[in-house]
């Protein structure tokens, strides 16, 4: 790292007690002194270590439950850490909410004063940004009104003024931005770059893959609680996405829509990457789908083909070997092959269903076809809406004005 | 390569910054103020016109019915005085569920966690001031008159305040793991008020020496019988006086001591583990 780090974590961890059963009276410790509480030992965070340098946007991407939380609030100082250290340099804000302490029984005036103190502002300092604050909402008319008379989006658009206003080296930004629509958002984004480019280190724990990759310099991924990977946020997306439908729903079953005389059968069937099986996919890598197939009777020539469809039963893709000028041959009873097919991965993300087939030399009849045999999951780093993603290179250029024929 | 950085070590009671501690207490402390009487017509004024009217019917039960004011001089004054001063207890204890109610902050905001308690007593203070001001001109209005001893009111409210304080961290920091200690202390709350000399004067109630003198063994006890001898009725006997000596004013000096030292070690203790305990 060139730059000196301004947050430097090491071997962070942290426990929570979970206790079967919540004694929260005096009467059942009383009664019940010695009886054995059982308690789970929930180790939300362990032997987490990574540094963060000066001026950098720093992403902590995880799953549900992967710990993003706990350490924000351990960098937060809310929570103290069982065992590792955490150090820092500069003044912190952290926004794991927006607009902690408002109260809708008072004027926003008193409350963008309360929020910003809140906030590690003094009173003073408050005082003198409330101009900016109120100016950066767009809200000068309703200085005075109460804050239960702001429509949520104006609340929104106050507690994220503050937020601007307030003068830290170090921000830790919890998902604030999960509220709001999409202008509000593109406006935090610019607000954040602001702050970046004048030298402010932001943490930014979030969900949304699109945004780290877009601003993050750098992210980290974070699975039960340690550290998984830490680098360039592209990957980390990637990894993330990979990871949060590794876990999702199960791969469906076998295919009660098999078909065929089944003088050969198709055995096994997967997608690969980098030379291994997967079940989720990148969108812009090289895969392969590959085949197995084994003989129980002679055969000249069969056809192997597939077709690929999303979830929602649009043909992608279909190939077969005689469409890629590739001769199967003949084959005796016992044989075994792999058919595969080769190709750049340009499909939209989502899941992705495979029906893999063989016939029989001439196109009829079939020999075998399992219907939606293979299914993967095919991740981007962002969703455009088209079935593909074709390589493209956009240009645009001012041109001439034409003249008009004489 | 690390130098300057300084270490993140979690929350605890007073924090780091002694600056945010006071701007966060002091700012909570005025908006709970502000809130308080929000909506109503009258606003700050009920906050004067509470103690006012509890003392209203005080004195019309006490001076007509039950007659126990007769052979105290100054008795209306007393009775005010003592309401006020109790009101400010009652008030600053009322802390004991704070911390639970400040829920949002706790869990949002990394700040000194005692900033939470302590803005309750503020809050409490603020009102007693204001009442203060109703009292002495009631006093005065009453023909009591300004003597030196007044300058012991001061002293005497600081020592109440620590007595409040005290409790309202040790109350409010045990509230966050025994919800319990809510109802126990409003009914020894209710019992302090009139365990304690504030609608009777201790030198008149028919009751055994020993018993009398055991009444002033509660730091409370002895704060409002000092602040009637020193205030209002120089003919009324000290708290030493009372407490039949002053060796045993030690008593509620090592109580108050205790619940002000006890409270801020139990809230120290607890202050690091209350976001995640809530």
């Amino acid at each position: 790292m060139s730059r000196a780090p301004v947050v430097a974590v090491d071997d962070l961890a942290k426990e929570f007690l979970l206790p079967h059963e919540r004694v929260h009276t005096l009467k059942e410790r009383a009664l019940h002194p010695f009886r054995h509480r059982g308690h789970d030992r929930l180790r939300a965070l362990d032997g987490v270590s990574f540094e963060v340098a000066e001026g950098e946007f720093f992403g902590i991407v995880g799953r549900n439950g992967s710990g993003k939380s706990t350490l924000l609030k351990c960098l937060a100082g809310i929570y103290r850490p069982a065992r590792g250290s955490i150090r820092m340099r500069g003044r912190l804000s952290t926004f794991i909410e927006l607009g902690v302490g408002f109260n809708p029984d008072l004027a926003a005036r008193d409350n963008v004063l309360i929020n910003g103190i809140m906030l590690g502002l003094s009173p003073r300092e408050a005082l003198r940004r409330f101009d900016a604050i109120i100016a950066f909402a767009e809200l000068e008319e309703f200085v005075d009104l109460k804050l239960k008379n702001y429509s949520s989006g104006m609340q929104v658009r106050l507690a994220f003024s503050v937020m601007a206003q307030v003068d830290a080296d170090i921000l830790l930004i919890d998902e604030v931005l999960a509220v709001g629509d999409a202008a509000f958002q593109q406006k935090c984004f610019d607000v954040f770059q602001r702050l970046r480019d004048e030298g402010r280190t932001i943490l930014f724990v979030t969900h949304d893959m699109a945004a780290v990759s877009k601003f993050c310099d750098r992210a980290m991924l974070l699975e039960r609680g340690s550290v998984e990977a830490i680098g360039d946020p592209a990957d980390i997306g990637a990894r993330y996405l990979q990871r949060n439908f590794e876990h999702g729903e199960a791969p469906p079953g076998q295919d009660p829509e098999r078909i065929g005389d089944r003088s050969a059968e198709i055995a096994d069937a997967w997608f690969e990457e980098d030379g291994r099986r997967a079940t989720v996919l990148r969108q812009g890598t090289r895969c392969a789908f590959k085949a197995r197939l084994r003989f129980h009777r002679p055969l000249e020539d069969p056809i192997c083909s597939l077709l690929i469809e999303n979830d929602q039963g649009h043909p992608l893709f279909a190939i077969s070997n005689e469409d890629g000028g590739t001769v199967t041959g003949s084959h005796r009873p016992g044989e075994e092959a792999v058919f595969s097919v080769e190709f750049d991965n340009v499909f939209g993300p989502g899941r992705l269903y495979v029906t893999p087939w063989m016939l029989h030399d001439g196109g009829a009849p079939i020999i075998d076809r399992r219907r939606r045999m293979v299914s993967v999951i095919n991740t981007a780093p962002h969703r455009s809406g088209g079935l593909v993603d074709l390589p493209a290179v956009t240009r645009y250029e001012r041109a001439a004005p034409v003249e008009a024929p004489r | 390569m690390s130098a300057g950085l300084v270490p993140i070590t979690g929350p605890s009671a007073l924090g780091g910054s002694p600056r945010r501690f006071l701007h966060l207490a002091v700012t909570l402390a005025i908006t709970d103020f502000k809130l308080r009487f929000f909506g109503s017509a009258l606003g700050y004024f009920w906050q004067l016109v509470r103690p006012m009217l509890l003392f209203g019917v005080l004195y019309v039960v006490f001076t007509n019915f039950v007659k126990l004011g007769d052979a105290v001089p100054h008795y209306p004054v007393v009775l005010l005085a003592n309401i006020v001063l109790f009101t400010f207890f009652a008030d600053g204890t009322g802390a004991v569920s704070s911390m639970v109610d400040r829920e949002a902050l706790v869990r949002k905001i990394q700040f000194p966690r005692m900033a939470i308690p302590v803005s309750v007593v503020l809050t409490a203070a603020f009102n007693l001031t204001l009442n203060l001001c109703v009292v002495a001109v009631f006093a005065l209005a009453s023909g009591v008159e300004p003597r030196w001893s007044w300058l012991q009111a001061p002293v005497l409210i600081v020592l109440l305040a620590i007595l409040v304080l005290g409790l309202a961290m040790l109350l409010s920091a045990a509230y966050v793991r025994f919800r319990d200690v809510k109802p126990i202390w409003d009914v020894a709350a209710q019992l302090l008020f009139y365990a304690t000399p504030v609608i009777y004067a201790v030198e008149t109630i028919d009751v055994d020496e020993r018993i009398k003198q055991g009444l002033l063994l509660s730091p409370l006890a002895a704060i409002l019988q000092q602040f009637r001898h020193a205030v209002i009725d120089p003919g009324a006997p000290t708290a030493a006086a009372a407490a039949g000596g002053a060796a045993r004013l030690l008593i509620p000096a090592a109580i108050l001591v205790a619940i002000a030292v006890g409270g801020y070690l139990v809230f120290d203790r607890m202050a690091p583990k209350i976001a995640e305990e809530l």
